[in-house]
């Protein structure tokens, strides 16, 4: 849909000698932001983002219901002009819920999606690079914690959780979800690694530290945002379906998956208890998703307008 | 090759044997099996209480690495996995429960992958086209919506379709109806449309995130050298793609596949608790509630043992495509 319009845009501003970077005439950033500034992913993501925490964080300013005040004339009604969102059983108020709910997916997502990447990054980078015992150290730890999938070590966990606050649970999250990541990272480097700019940049005598961070990392942003931005939609995730099972967030904080797990069996005859917030849930994963593909086309120098 | 593949595999069986210890030592330490001695009205004596935890095993007062010591030895000697707190063999259990999870698994990942792959080189081919868009978007509304949502959603539609048809066309609760009879075939139809709904949030969950990785790797190797010189040489831009660029993206994604293997393993078994199928999903989960120590330690075993055999089979992927591993 954006083909044309988008060829059209297609500056000369942009000239080919960029990414050899001899005499460009533009930082990368603000290369970037140029490509960026084109895509209509991009801006429909980031409104809907903004959008949504501004409405998570300023809704409830202005609304006259808190989430655990109960309504006791309007039980279990639909959506109305005095509960937007419609009531549950005992009368609360869902759109206060939602939206107190939605307050935690941002907070838990923003931190732990790319605390996730940036472990990722590091352990996998190094492990690739440096090799020998370093690296069979780091692959045994990533794979044990890999046998056993993440979803059942927070359950396993969650005895420990329960009573604990909600910050809590954002860092474990970050904690058990950076270890495929960082297996992609680890099997890129070992490519890269034998590449001819970073054994010129060893033979000149650089530091390794100075190698991941200047040729060895760069080299695999593309692949870094994108996780990054996935990251986030996947702590979100991970968060909702933990409370959803019961293993996440208690009684009485609500969260996006507590609401979804009691709107379910309520599901096909009283649907708003399900539906609303699991739109919410699903538009703000979404836009997170369109701004991390945005980001990657426009990070990525091979992408897009730039390949023949 | 023989050599390097049987050397992986090792390396991987050593590794799930010590994630199961570490997972045993981590139940122990977390679950509490004597609160439900103790939830009893009339409470029982003390004395039959620890005799009821050494019987099966899971005493507190006993060192863990004693107890871990007994549970290993049962496992090697006598193919044992101790009891539940029901009762029941755990390896009866898993041999029960294990099918229904094995088939939804089986299914749903290789048709997800499969799909995931071909859609992502597809988009990539065709970046930017209205067929990439429309890929594009729709796999990030499926990426967008959590396992259960999907399972959720897709019972509503279910029922929907079913009020129209004005009969129970799509089955979705269990894995088979109860108590039904009949013939070999109606007992494999019965099941398969019960497969359905599951297997179907299985596939849009793997094919869509799949393709996202795919296209994103096909990307990156488009602007390759090789893509270039196949191009020299005269070969259309679409073959030189599929000849050389697919082989090339599969590298990293037969990493992708092995470890993204414990997502689907959590989703599916999200999906066994969404639609009330007796899966080990449902079994691991019931285990960690009930404070059953050798049921968690036997199902965390299952678990390993399917990514010991998901992983030597990614290695063997990745041997395959990339040479360069062979060292």
């Amino acid at each position: 849909m954006s083909v044309m319009q988008e060829q059209a845009l297609e500056s000369p501003l942009e000239p080919e000698n960029t990414v050899s970077g001899a005499r460009r005439p533009l930082s990368r950033n603000a290369l970037v932001w140029l490509r960026l500034k084109r895509m209509p992913r991009f801006w429909i993501g980031i409104t809907v983002v903004v959008a949504i925490i501004l409405w998570a964080f300023i809704g409830p300013l202005l609304y006259p219901y808190g989430i655990t005040d109960r309504d006791a004339l309007n039980m279990g009604m639909g959506p109305t002009t005095l509960h937007w969102f419609g009531t549950n059983s005992i009368g609360q108020d869902i759109y206060a819920q939602t939206l107190s709910g939605l307050q935690k997916s941002l907070v838990i997502g923003l931190v732990a999606g790319p605390a996730a990447t940036i472990i990722a990054a590091i352990v996998g980078s190094t492990a690739g690079y440096v090799g020998g015992w370093v690296d069979r150290v780091i692959q045994w730890f990533i794979l044990l914690l890999l046998v056993i999938p993440a979803f059942f070590l927070f359950i396993l966990l969650s005895p420990l959780i329960k009573g604990l606050s909600w910050v809590v649970l954002m860092f474990y999250i970050a904690l058990f979800s950076w270890m495929i990541m960082a297996q992609v990272v680890r099997s890129q480097t070992r490519s890269l690694r034998n590449r001819d700019f970073v054994r010129a940049a060893r033979y000149m005598g650089m530091p390794t530290g100075k190698i991941l961070r200047r040729h060895i990392v760069p080299n695999m942003a593309s692949i870094l945002i994108i996780d990054a931005t996935l990251g986030v939609v996947s702590a979100i995730m991970s968060e909702t379906a933990l409370s959803y099972f019961g293993f996440g967030i208690q009684k009485p904080d609500v969260s996006l998956g507590t609401l979804l797990a009691d709107g379910t069996a309520a599901a096909v005859t009283r649907p708003w208890l399900f539906v609303f917030p699991a739109f919410v849930l699903i538009a703000l994963l979404f836009a997170i998703s369109l701004v991390g593909d945005a980001l990657r086309d426009a990070i990525d120098p091979t992408s897009g307008n730039n390949r023949d | 090759m023989t050599v390097y593949v049987i050397r992986r595999f090792l390396n991987y069986a050593i590794l799930s044997l010590i994630a199961t210890c570490m997972a045993y030592i981590l139940a122990s330490t977390v679950l509490d099996p004597a609160a439900r001695f103790y939830g009893m009205n009339p409470r029982p004596p003390q004395a039959s209480i620890d005799a009821s935890l050494d019987a099966m095993g899971v005493n507190p007062d006993v060192p863990v690495i004693v107890r871990m010591w007994h549970w290993l030895v049962n496992l090697f000697t006598q193919f044992s996995l101790g009891t539940t707190v029901g009762g029941a063999q755990v390896t009866d259990e898993i041999f029960s429960r294990s099918g229904a999870s094995l088939r939804l698994l089986l299914i749903g990942s290789i048709i997800g992958a499969v799909l995931g792959v071909l859609l992502g080189v597809w988009g990539a081919v065709r970046q930017y086209r209205a067929s990439d868009q429309i890929v594009t978007y729709a796999s990030y509304v499926v990426f967008a919506t959590p396992t259960f949502v999907i399972g959720v959603l897709l019972m509503i539609v279910a029922t929907q379709f079913n009020t129209l048809m004005g009969t129970q066309v799509i089955q979705f609760t269990g894995e088979y109806t109860a108590g039904i009879s009949g013939s070999w075939w109606d007992l494999a139809w019965d099941r398969g449309i019960h497969l359905l709904l599951p297997t179907l949030a299985l596939v849009l969950m793997g094919a869509a995130s799949y393709s996202r990785y795919q296209r994103s790797v096909m990307l990156d190797v488009l602007g390759a050298d090789y893509i270039r010189t196949a191009r020299a040489k005269g070969l259309p831009r679409t073959q030189a793609l599929y000849r050389h660029g697919v082989r090339l993206a599969l590298i990293p994604m037969s990493t992708f596949f092995a470890y993204s293997f414990g997502t689907l393993i959590a989703g599916s078994a999200m999906l066994e608790i969404v639609f009330s199928w007796r899966g080990m999903g449902q079994f691991q989960i019931e285990a960690i509630l009930k404070n059953d120590i050798n049921a968690v330690a036997g199902s965390t075993l299952f678990v390993a043992l399917l990514y010991l055999i998901s992983s030597t089979f990614s290695e063997v992927l990745y041997a395959a495509l990339d040479p360069r591993v062979r060292t």
